[in-house]
């Protein structure tokens, strides 16, 4: 199958710190791809640099996007992909809507930057996204403000914008982090059923092992600026390869763990990694040997899954 | 609202009060007095004199006097000039105009160029264009406007002869070019100041906002970058500036004094200061308690329109 997104050894500097150091990865039509790493990781700074919205970063790499090159787009041409063929939603809906306009017209400013509608169809388009979003009362909600609306209805209203120009590949940078429990639940039900009723491919941001187990089809997990471990979401929550997924799952909470006993935890932390030349998570690797002192390349593990690290080859 | 309203008129009036009896108290309190040029001159008696304060109703104690200016302000009649006796109405109602021309166009040209200068010193920050406007707004605000006015009229109306040095038209004439031409360097010089301010607050409220969240939303729906700083950055930045403007409003009418006076400008900031020169306290009187009306008319009128573009301000604590 083509591949959609195709990303290529992408470097993301800034000055002389390296954020994202060189990964790669590929998103085919319609697939959710969740990205997963502590804070800090670089998953954030990965998709802003996919939109060409980080200021004062040096890009490196290729980022192939339906047969071009996002990074090489001049500002206008990229314009025309951001928010129309790529849209992007957010980790805090709250501040991330503009707090003195009216969310319906926030919606219906993404339609009238793209497409050559009058305002009054704008509207229109904008009621109905608000009902496919599931958002109660949309003639009204239209003409609220968003310290009016709950977190979970301004998520709503950023997804409406996001799939307002229906975009082949949605960015959801931490969509339910900032939400909750129950809230996050209905957002993510909400996101699965657009993707998968309108074809979208979905780049899921998070660092929440739950919430990947149940929307993403493939999973990449990343540290310290590289991917370390990627495969389809199943084998990797079945049968992770790298230490630190190992550590991760480990570290999630689980209902048959006695109360009283400690969460398991990732020794060290993340400080570490930058200062080690080879493998980054050698540092806090309970199974570090003298081979780490060089940069393990990600090598194919199984069927479709691969992972950076010497111990696993 | 209407509560607000209510609220804050009133407390505007105890304002305008407090402003009337301390402007009234200051006034008597100061050295000499409107009879004081006759005092030295050898044609006036001393019984002219006590006959004229008696007239004046200056030789009553000063809280009568002060009771019966303001009985006669809030009844319109707010007294005649001691010195030509003309009605004080008229002649400071005939000086708006004037005033107001010259404010008005300060104010906008200083809007114009000081939030602009501003949004571009805020996006070009720490570049050439960033320290130029910060350089330029540091020696506004700490040089004097009389200076700035000197300096005009010594450069461009006596050494290069571009400009006329004062007035607000030229003797008989008076068509639209001399007026603006006349208009043109006090307008300069009263905008430089508020230029300055315009464009530092409106350089700091982007810098705040240009971080948000809202903004990197705005970029990330493809909007242009016109809309993407107007119609998102500024918008927000709109409710610090409204707020600035309201309270640059006595800047403006101290401005407008000096600014008068420097290129006899014949609006109510002279009339002020030669009014203050012959302790005409009438007419004193009658433009302080415009001036402060008018402060405190744009403050109230700065918070409702706060309250209009911010749907988070609501207008009901006082």
């Amino acid at each position: 199958m083509t591949q959609l997104l195709e990303v290529d050894d992408l470097v993301v500097s800034f000055g002389a710190l390296r954020a994202v150091d060189g990964i790669s990865f590929a998103v085919t039509p319609g697939e959710t791809l969740g990205l997963v790493g502590e804070s800090g990781c670089g998953k954030s700074t990965t998709a802003l640099a996919l939109m060409r919205l980080l200021q004062g970063a040096t890009l490196r790499g290729a980022a192939r996007f339906a047969g071009r090159d996002l990074l090489a787009l001049d500002e206008a041409a990229m314009r025309r992909v951001r928010g129309a063929e790529i849209a992007m939603i957010f980790q805090d809906p709250g501040t991330s809507l503009h707090p003195l306009i009216p969310v319906g017209e926030q919606v219906a400013e993404v339609l009238r930057a793209h497409l050559d509608i009058p305002a009054t169809e704008a509207r229109a388009r904008a009621l109905e996204l608000f009902r496919k979003v599931g958002i109660a009362a949309p003639e009204q909600r239209l003409r609220a403000y968003p310290h009016e609306l709950s977190g979970g209805m301004c998520q709503r209203v950023m997804i409406a914008a996001a799939i307002a120009c229906g975009p082949r590949l949605l960015l959801a940078d931490e969509p339910t982090t900032a939400l909750d429990v129950t809230v996050q639940a209905q957002i993510l039900d909400l996101l699965r059923s657009i993707a998968r009723d309108s074809g979208m491919a979905v780049i899921l941001i998070t660092h929440d092992l739950g919430v990947v187990a149940g929307l993403a089809d493939r999973v990449a997990v990343m540290y310290a600026g590289r991917i370390v471990e990627a495969a389809d979401t199943r084998t990797l929550f079945a049968n992770p390869a790298h230490p630190y997924t190992r550590g991760l799952l480990g570290a999630v909470p689980q209902l048959d763990r006695g109360w009283d006993e400690d969460l398991p935890t990732i020794a060290g932390s993340v400080e570490t990694a930058l200062a080690a030349k080879g493998c980054r998570f050698a540092p806090r690797c309970n199974f570090a040997y003298a081979a780490c002192a060089e940069r393990p390349p990600l090598e194919a593990v199984g069927e479709g899954h691969v992972a950076a690290c010497w111990k696993v080859r | 609202m209407a509560r607000y309203l209510r609220n804050r008129i009133g407390q505007s009036l105890l304002l305008l009060l407090g402003v009337s009896v301390i402007g009234f108290a200051l006034m008597h309190l100061a050295p000499g007095g409107p009879l004081a040029v006759y005092t030295l001159n050898p044609t006036v008696t001393a019984q002219d004199i006590e006959r004229v304060k008696h007239q004046f109703g200056l030789d009553q104690p000063v809280y009568v006097q002060y009771v019966k200016w303001a009985f006669g302000l809030v009844t319109g009649h707010w007294g005649y000039s001691f010195f030509g006796g003309r009605p004080v109405g008229s002649i400071v109602l005939e000086r708006i105009p004037a005033t107001l021309e010259l404010m008005g166009s300060s104010l906008a040209l200083a809007l114009i160029v000081g939030v602009a200068s501003g949004i571009l010193a805020a996006v070009r920050r720490n570049t050439i264009i960033d320290y130029a406007t910060a350089t330029a707004a540091m020696l506004a605000l700490s040089l004097p406007t009389f200076w700035f006015g000197l300096l005009g009229i010594y450069v461009f109306a006596q050494t290069l002869g571009w400009l006329p040095a004062g007035g607000i038209a030229s003797t008989g004439g008076g068509g639209l070019l001399d007026r603006l031409l006349h208009l043109l360097l006090p307008m300069l010089v009263l905008a430089f100041v508020l230029v300055a301010q315009w464009s530092r607050y409106t350089r700091s409220a982007m810098l705040e906002i240009l971080t948000q969240d809202y903004m990197r939303t705005a970029r990330a729906k493809g909007l242009g970058p016109a809309r993407v700083l107007l119609g998102h950055g500024l918008r927000a930045a709109l409710v610090p500036l409204v707020t600035l403007a309201g309270l640059q409003l006595p800047l403006l009418v101290g401005g407008a004094l000096v600014t008068e006076t420097v290129f006899s400008w014949p609006g109510m900031g002279l009339l002020f200061v030669n009014a203050l020169g012959m302790r005409d306290y009438p007419v004193l009187m009658a433009i302080l308690m415009v001036g402060a009306l008018v402060v405190v008319l744009g403050n109230l009128l700065a918070d409702i329109i706060v309250a209009l573009i911010d749907p988070r301000i609501k207008l009901t604590h006082v």
